[in-house]
């Protein structure tokens, strides 16, 4: 393992997390939901009364998110290298497996592992090494 | 707009400019998270790290309460058994999160910033839901 230390922004990557910790922590104190992006998404296809609203509002506050910034300064830069059909079948395999999983980064990952669940625990652990193992296979066995 | 509404707005808006701060916003970054055999940018690690210290305060405060500062019952899961789908689902997820970077929340706020692949992305992974519905409503 070679650490990239160029690339290394701790300070910002642990600014950044607690910007996360804290959208996570109003949505659960003022509206009583847990910030898990898979899940307020599946959400939206499974309508319940009451249920709709704050999660289409959660959602357009994240894509105004960058609106805003480009407003004021130049976005950091967002790096989508795969193709069309990559980020199809990806798409694809993330929708269908996280409502499976029931849940994602932010909800087992920040939410789960923030409550100390013994589910979201070993979900982020599952997730994180599936996603070592194809990040591993398609750079270094396959040759990506 | 309710009080509601405006407070899940300023939280999405909160949480979107987290990604984009904490460059877990970025595939290229996270790929390089996940690329521990090649040049490791261990970064997102503290973006949990951070998180997770502010999450761990709040549902703290939030499981001692039954209702919400704005009078919602909090949600919290209860579930604490280990089955199959939960296993199975995030092995699968860790794959698709692998293949392009992207992980919904990243995605979701991408589109913002106006990039067409977020845009396939995203409407890619709704069909999987729309697909995981599907099967749920057969059983």
């Amino acid at each position: 393992m070679t650490i990239d230390f160029a690339a290394f922004t701790p300070a910002s990557a642990f600014g950044g997390g607690m910007l996360i910790g804290l959208a996570a922590a109003l949505l659960i104190l003022l509206n009583g939901r847990i910030a898990g992006i898979s899940g307020i998404l599946g959400g939206l296809l499974r309508p319940g009364p009451g249920e709709t609203g704050w999660r289409i509002a959660f959602l357009v506050g994240m894509v105004l998110a960058p609106v805003g910034w480009a407003l004021v300064a130049t976005l950091p830069a967002i790096d989508i290298d795969a193709s069309y059909p990559v980020l199809i079948a990806a798409g694809l395999i993330v929708g269908i497996s996280t409502r499976y999983g029931g849940g994602c980064t932010s909800g087992h990952g920040v939410c789960g592992l923030s409550r100390l669940s013994p589910r979201s625990l070993v979900a982020t652990l599952a997730f994180m090494a599936s996603g070592f193992a194809t990040v591993f296979l398609i750079r270094h066995v396959l040759g990506g | 707009m309710s009080r509601l509404t405006l407070s899940a707005l300023v939280s999405g808006l909160i949480f979107g400019l987290g990604l984009l701060v904490s460059g877990l916003g970025n595939p290229a970054k996270v790929l390089a998270f996940l690329d521990l055999a090649g040049a490791w940018d261990p970064s997102l690690a503290l973006v949990m790290g951070g998180a997770i210290l502010v999450g761990l305060i709040a549902f703290q405060l939030a499981a001692r309460r039954q209702r919400s500062v704005l009078d919602e019952p909090i949600r919290l899961p209860t579930r604490r058994d280990i089955d199959r789908r939960l296993v199975l689902g995030s092995l699968g997820f860790g794959v698709g999160w692998g293949l392009a970077g992207f992980c919904p929340g990243p995605a979701v706020m991408a589109i913002g910033a106006g990039e067409a692949r977020a845009v396939v992305f995203v409407l890619a992974m709704l069909a999987g839901m729309g697909v995981f519905e599907l099967i749920e409503r057969q059983r």
